[in-house]
C-alpha cells in the first residue's frame, strides 16, 4: 500500500470510527461506512490538512468511495 | 379544565460531587467540596486557577469515538445524565430499547443550558484566528456549539418525539425547563418529560469571562473552601461543571406502570428584576415574586414549606437579597424552614445549577436528609440569626416540600416546588 492509500485509510478509520479492513477501496463513504454529509465534509477537509492540497467543491462531490479518494489525492501530489 | 398532576419518576447525574446519583447524595450528606485545582486547561495565568469540575469521566467509556468528537462536552455530560434517569425511570428495558408500553410520540425533552457549547466555539474560533483568514470550520462547528443540540441529541438517542427545545436563562435555565415541562404535561401536550440541564465552562473562555466581571472567588490557596454562601468571608462563587436530570411523568401514567415516584413538581414561578445586567434587585423583590407565583402555582401557603435550596452563589453581592426576598414571602414562617446553599458543595453548574438542586431538593424529600451550607466559618452578621441555614452537616428532617431558587444574569428568576406525593 502506498503511503498516501495507508493514510487516507488511517483518516477514515480515525474519523469515521469504522475498522480498517472496512475501508477497502470499493467502499463508499455514505453506503458502507456509515458517514452523513457532514462528515464526508469533515473528511474531505482532513485530506486537504493531511495532504496540503485544496479540493473544490466540484471535485468533493465526487469522491464517493476510499478509491476515489486516494486516486484523486495521488493525482493531485504526482 | 382540570390540570394534570406531574412526578418526578427517574433521576441521573454528573456533577463535581459524583457521576451518579449514589455518589452525589452521599457526598452532599457529608458535606463534601467538589472543588479542586483546575486540570482541564492551564489556568496558571487566571486569576481562578480552581474549579468544581467533573471527576473521573472519560467519554470513550460513555460513547464511541465517532460519537462523543460530535458533541461538546456540555452534550456529553447531558447524554450521560438523561441515560440515568431514563434507566431508573424504567422507560428503557434490559437491551437499552424502549420499555413496553411507552409512547414515543408522547415523550419530550426541555433540556437547558445557560452557554451551550462555549469550548466548542473557543476551539473553532482560536483555529480560525491562527490561520491566514482562509475558513476551515468544522463542519460539526455549529450543530456541536448550540445550546439546543443536547436536547436534540437526547431525542435522537431515544427516539422521543415529543415536544423538544432548550430553554436558556443563564443560571437560571434549568428550573425554566422545569417549569416549560411540567407545564406541557398539565395541559397534555405530553406524558413523559426528560428535563434537566447542563454546562461545561471550565475552559479559557469561560473561566476568563466571568473573572473579568469579577464574579469568581479567588481563594487560589484554598479551593475547597473557596464556595462559602453567607460567610463574610465569601469572595465570589466557584464554577462547576456536570448535569442534572429528572423524568418527569403525568401522575397516573406513573401509577398505571408503577413506576417509583420521588416526588411530585407541584409548581412554578418566575419573574424577572428589570433591574441591573448582573446585580439583583437589592431587596430581593425579584425573586421574592417568583417565589410567590410558585407557590401561587401550587397552591400552596408558605408555611408548607420545610426546605428551601437557595442560589446562594457565595457573592458578596447576591446572597442577602434572596435571603431579603425569602423573609418577605415567608414572614415569621422562615424561621422554622431549613435554607442551604448546596452551591457550597458542588459550585455553580450556572445553566445545570438548577437542576442538580431539584436533585438536593429530591434528595431532602424521598430520604428525609437537608444537604447542608458548608464553608460558613463567620456567619455575615446582615443575616438574621434565627434563620437556619443548615451550617456545616446535613440535618435529618421529614421533608414535605421543598423550594428551589434560581436566578440568572439579565435579572430571570424561577422557583419550583417539589412535594410528597398524597
Amino acid at each position: 500500500m502506498s503511503d498516501i492509500s495507508s493514510k487516507v485509510v488511517e483518516i477514515i478509520v480515525d474519523k469515521l470510527g469504522v475498522d480498517a479492513s472496512e475501508a477497502v477501496p470499493t467502499a463508499s463513504f455514505t453506503n458502507d461506512l456509515g458517514a452523513d454529509s457532514l462528515d464526508t465534509v469533515e473528511l474531505i477537509m482532513e485530506f486537504e490538512k493531511e495532504f496540503e492540497i485544496s479540493i473544490p467543491d466540484e471535485d468533493a462531490e465526487k469522491i464517493a468511495t476510499v478509491g476515489d479518494a486516494i486516486t484523486y489525492i495521488e493525482g493531485k501530489k504526482n | 379544565m382540570k390540570l394534570r398532576r406531574v412526578v418526578v419518576t427517574g433521576i441521573g447525574t454528573i456533577n463535581p460531587l459524583g457521576n451518579n446519583i449514589e455518589q452525589y447524595f452521599e457526598n452532599l450528606e457529608k458535606g463534601v467540596s467538589g472543588a479542586t485545582p483546575i486540570t482541564h486547561f492551564d489556568a496558571s495565568k487566571f486569576k481562578t486557577q480552581f474549579a468544581c469540575e467533573v471527576k473521573g469521566f472519560d467519554p470513550n467509556e460513555h460513547f464511541d469515538r465517532k460519537e462523543a468528537r460530535k458533541y461538546d462536552r456540555f452534550t456529553q455530560f447531558a447524554l450521560v445524565a438523561a441515560k440515568q434517569a431514563v434507566q431508573d425511570a424504567g422507560l428503557t428495558d434490559a437491551e437499552e430499547g424502549i420499555a413496553e408500553g411507552i409512547d414515543k410520540d408522547r415523550v419530550g425533552v426541555v433540556w437547558a443550558s445557560g452557554i451551550g457549547g462555549i469550548e466548542t466555539f473557543f476551539n473553532e474560533v482560536t483555529n480560525f484566528a491562527k490561520g491566514d483568514g482562509t475558513p476551515k470550520y468544522n463542519p460539526f462547528f455549529i450543530p456541536k456549539m448550540i445550546a439546543d443540540i443536547a436536547a436534540g441529541h437526547i431525542s435522537m438517542k431515544y427516539g422521543f418525539r415529543g415536544p423538544n427545545y432548550c430553554t436558556v436563562s443563564a443560571c437560571s435555565s434549568s428550573n425554566h425547563a422545569f417549569i416549560d415541562a411540567l407545564n406541557l404535561i398539565r395541559w397534555g401536550k405530553a406524558d413523559i418529560i426528560v428535563s434537566g440541564g447542563s454546562e461545561a465552562a471550565v475552559n479559557p473562555a469561560g473561566i476568563g469571562g466571568f473573572n473579568a466581571m469579577q464574579a469568581l472567588s479567588t481563594r487560589n490557596d484554598d479551593p475547597a473552601t473557596a464556595s462559602r454562601p453567607y460567610d463574610t468571608g465569601r469572595d465570589g462563587f466557584v464554577m462547576g461543571e456536570g448535569a442534572g436530570a429528572l423524568v418527569l411523568e403525568e401522575y397516573e401514567h406513573a401509577k398505571a406502570r408503577g413506576a417509583k415516584i420521588y416526588a411530585e413538581v407541584v409548581g412554578g414561578g418566575m419573574s424577572a428584576d428589570a433591574y441591573h445586567l448582573t446585580a439583583p434587585d437589592p431587596q430581593g423583590a425579584g425573586a421574592a415574586r417568583a417565589m410567590q407565583e410558585a407557590l401561587k402555582d401550587a397552591g400552596l401557603k408558605p408555611e408548607d414549606v420545610d426546605y428551601i435550596n437557595t442560589h446562594g452563589t457565595s457573592t458578596p453581592a447576591g446572597d442577602i437579597p434572596e435571603l431579603t426576598g425569602i423573609q418577605s414571602v415567608f414572614g415569621d414562617h422562615i424561621y422554622k424552614v431549613n435554607i442551604s446553599s448546596t452551591k457550597s458543595m458542588t459550585g455553580h453548574l450556572l445553566g445545570g445549577a438548577a437542576a442538580v438542586e431539584a436533585l438536593a431538593c429530591i434528595m431532602a424529600i424521598d430520604r428525609g436528609i437537608v444537604p447542608p451550607t458548608i464553608n460558613v466559618t463567620e456567619r455575615d452578621p446582615q443575616i438574621d440569626e434565627r434563620i437556619n441555614l443548615t451550617l456545616g452537616t446535613a440535618q435529618k428532617r421529614d421533608i414535605d416540600c421543598a423550594l428551589s431558587n434560581t436566578f440568572g444574569f439579565g435579572g430571570h428568576n424561577s422557583t419550583v416546588i417539589f412535594k410528597k406525593v398524597q
